[in-house]
């Protein structure tokens, strides 16, 4: 674990340089949209934080406070249609897809309206209709699950893509190496995002990783990497548009490390005695909102009054966030057993299985479900994820949700604007 | 009505469902270009080519768990596992995303996959290749489990789980692939999760026999008939999730007596869990104990001498059944039970 085998800018205090030269900037609108992207994951984050604080929020909490460049510029980099496969980390990735943040609250305090009806918490948001497929526990498992939508819209011959992201712990799981290999080996549509935020918890990552310079931990199952300025939303929206451009326009699946810190402890309960306050000061002063901000007054695109409504309108939308899950109901007792299993004629619930619960599940009161099955077309074999509880195949493929134009900043961008762009060159 | 093999009814049910929806893939070790490790699907690959039929890395976490992935959107994948022991090595991916995907997402996304997988000793596989560890998957809420011990079943479920829109374990059996049986010729032929089959009619004990043992105890169960004069009921659950227990529970109401035959180790074994809900939901019925006969609570042994004592044959089942009976066998065949298996007497001869 010596220093200098380690070539990131990670082991030093000092304020690491920009790695990679200035981008130009995107259009007004959209710089001002990923401003307000970032600026409402931090808010959120903060109050979540709060709220956790207060015992609203139970469990683990992992907050991405300093990772929002790579969050929203990442996310940016793919079309409305694309999947989006996150990890326990993964409140900010429901919000830059459009998820209401009201509904990612809901989540943390448990309430039936949470985005994933109070079932998962923290960690394992889900949002179908924004193909945002899901936070994922168990670091590392995400990766198959991910390889395997690439292989679903590989074979349902569409043109979409998965950006899957996953931490600089992850890429020493034996999930890592299985699914880099299967991805080159099948040629998958998918993206592998590493937001290196230099450590696996409280390991950090030159004590847990013999090469640091994770983007070429890929390389030898024939997955290429990059490395990118994960501080920078402009240099991580470049490096994952050229990779997302790989894997869809040549089904060359790519490996994106960003460069990051998370200025939080690792959860809520995180002493943070792997590493010093002076190192954390440092990183701050690279914070990838305030800098970006700067960036975009420098260039005239915001002037301060614009930084302050668009901060303005983040809170905004938190405390509407915080309003809404208060007043979101707890999930009803006898709602207990709901969605166990999928329900059928043959499948008539966890009551059915013997397990003796209090009482039957909410879903044994409904109508079995038609019993027979007709095979879909092939084309519509994703709506399936589009319809919630309904039936297979009773509408066609449709894309998620478009946001309201008028909405406010931070609320419900969603990916529209991109969504027939073409990646942007770097 | 035709005569088929186990692996042929087996292949038959995916040749089926592949005819009949295209969105049920095969993903798996040595499906494709060998046919397959116990040739269940061989040919599958010249009839729908690469694209539907996948040869695999030995990467059994990652393959289950694109096969997880494939199904969030729809697709049918069957993924086959070459034993149940490797599935030790996809338990992350069945468990903690397979199970829990319906559940911990509120209901949006749904996982209907089905993971194949054989097990069971009687091959001299060793320690490594040949337990029986339903128990393991049916401890486990958000998932079926399907034992299927005649081509007939095995045919019926099989196509039930493909058509079923939640994560199947489905479980073969080693010494099953070449055993011949009546199948039916429809490829509407479905057996509904859920439904146990009652082998042989009975009135004066119940045998359950799990996987391969549900033939055991048939067999016993003549035997019974024509040796003691003893006349048992045979039921086969064919599922343990869902476990049809009411049929169960009627047998044991009219009989009073029952014995659980599994080739899985006791402890927290398909029996204990079985006994415990008799005993539970049928106590005052009952006049003698429920009675398991299982595998031996240890590591499958290598050798044949010593791996033929290691789980039950027809003479335990039988043993186990007088025994029940209050009557003692005319010659004596040492029963493997948890007395034996060393739950109680660590190391006796």
């Amino acid at each position: 674990m010596t220093r200098e085998r380690v070539a990131v800018p990670t082991e030093q205090d000092a304020p690491p340089e920009r790695p990679s030269p200035a981008r130009s900037l995107p259009p007004p609108d959209q710089a001002r949209e990923w401003l307000s992207t970032m600026t409402l994951i931090r808010r959120f984050e903060e109050r979540a934080g709060e709220m956790y604080a207060r015992a609203k929020v139970g469990g683990f909490l992992h907050l991405s406070i300093g990772e929002e460049a790579t969050i929203v510029g990442s996310a940016r980099a793919m079309r409305a249609h694309d999947y989006l496969v996150s990890t326990y980390r993964s409140h900010g990735h429901a919000l830059v897809r459009g998820t209401d943040p009201g509904r990612v609250m809901a989540e943390l305090f448990g309430r039936v309206d949470g985005c994933s009806k109070g079932r998962g918490g923290s960690m394992h948001m889900f949002d179908a209709q924004r193909r945002f497929m899901g936070g994922y526990g168990i670091v590392g498992g995400n990766l198959p699950i991910a390889a395997g939508i690439a292989l679903a819209c590989d074979y349902t011959n569409s043109h979409d893509v998965v950006l899957c992201t996953l931490g600089d712990g992850a890429v020493n799981q034996g999930t890592f190496g299985e699914t880099m290999n299967l991805a080159a080996l099948w040629r998958l549509p998918v993206v592998f995002l590493v937001t290196n935020n230099q450590f696996g918890m409280g390991t950090s990552l030159e004590r847990h990783s013999a090469v640091t310079e994770l983007a070429k931990r890929g390389e030898g199952f024939g997955v290429p990497g990059v490395r990118c300025d994960g501080m920078d939303v402009l240099d991580t929206h470049a490096a994952v548009c050229e990779a997302i451009r790989a894997a869809r326009e040549r089904r060359q699946p790519m490996l994106v490390e960003a460069i990051t810190y998370r200025f939080r402890g690792h959860s809520m309960a995180d002493p943070e005695e792997y590493r010093t306050r002076e190192q954390v000061a440092q990183w701050r002063l690279r914070d990838p909102i305030a800098s970006f901000g700067a960036r975009l007054r420098e260039a005239g695109v915001l002037d301060e009054a614009d930084l302050e409504e668009i901060d303005r309108h983040a809170l905004a939308a938190v405390d509407a966030a915080v309003a809404f899950a208060e007043a979101s109901p707890f999930p009803e007792p006898d709602s207990l057993y709901d969605d166990v299993y999928v329900l059928s004629r043959q499948i008539h619930g966890t009551y059915a299985l013997h397990t003796a619960p209090p009482q039957a599940p909410l879903q044994d009161r409904d109508a079995p479900r038609p019993d027979e099955e007709i095979p879909m077309q092939l084309t519509r074999a994703l709506s399936v994820i589009h319809e919630g509880h309904g039936r297979e195949g009773e509408q066609p493929l449709t894309a998620p949700d478009r946001p309201s134009a008028g909405g406010p900043p931070g609320g419900h961008q969603g990916g529209d604007r991109n969504d027939s762009a073409p990646e942007a060159p770097r | 009505m035709a005569q088929m093999r186990y692996r042929e009814a087996l292949g038959a049910a995916l040749r089926e469902e592949m005819l009949r929806d295209e969105r049920v893939i095969l993903l798996g070790e040595d499906i494709g270009v060998f046919g397959g490790a116990f040739k269940v699907t061989a040919g599958l690959l010249q009839q729908f080519g690469e694209r539907r039929v996948r040869d695999t890395p030995i990467s059994e976490n990652t393959i289950v768990g694109m096969g997880v992935g494939a199904s969030m959107l729809g697709l049918r994948p069957v993924v086959e596992l070459m034993t149940i022991n490797f599935a030790l090595l996809a338990f992350d991916q069945i468990v903690n995303h397979a199970a829990h995907i319906h559940f911990m997402f509120g209901g949006q996304a749904r996982v209907p996959l089905v993971v194949r997988m054989p097990q069971g000793a009687g091959h001299q596989l060793g320690p490594t290749h040949s337990h029986s560890l339903e128990a393991m998957f049916l401890h486990v809420p958000g998932l079926l489990v399907a034992v299927p011990s005649t081509p007939a079943d095995a045919k019926g479920l099989l196509k039930s789980a493909i058509r079923d829109d939640n994560p199947v374990i489905f479980i073969e059996h080693e010494s099953l692939y070449g055993v011949r049986g009546e199948v039916p010729n429809s490829p509407e032929h479905l057996v509904d999760f859920g439904h146990a089959a009652v082998r042989r009619e009975g009135g004066d004990l119940t045998i359950v026999g799990i996987s391969r043992m549900a033939l055991t105890a048939e067999r016993a169960g003549r035997r019974l008939a024509e040796d003691h004069s003893v006349d048992a009921e045979v039921i086969d659950p064919r599922t343990l999730r869902p476990l049809d227990l009411d049929t169960i529970l009627r047998s044991v109401r009219k009989t009073n007596r029952c014995v659980i035959v599994e080739e899985g180790w006791p402890h927290s074994g398909v029996g204990a869990n079985l006994a415990a809900l008799i005993a539970e939901q049928a106590f005052d019925d009952l006049d003698a104990p429920v009675r398991r006969l299982s595998g031996a609570d240890m590591p499958m042994p290598y050798s044949k001498p010593l791996e033929d004592i290691a789980y039950p044959h027809e003479p335990q089942v039988i043993a186990a059944a007088l025994a029940t009976l209050g009557r003692s066998a005319d010659s004596p065949a040492p029963p493997i039970d948890l007395h034996h298996a060393g739950v109680e007497i660590a190391g006796a001869p």
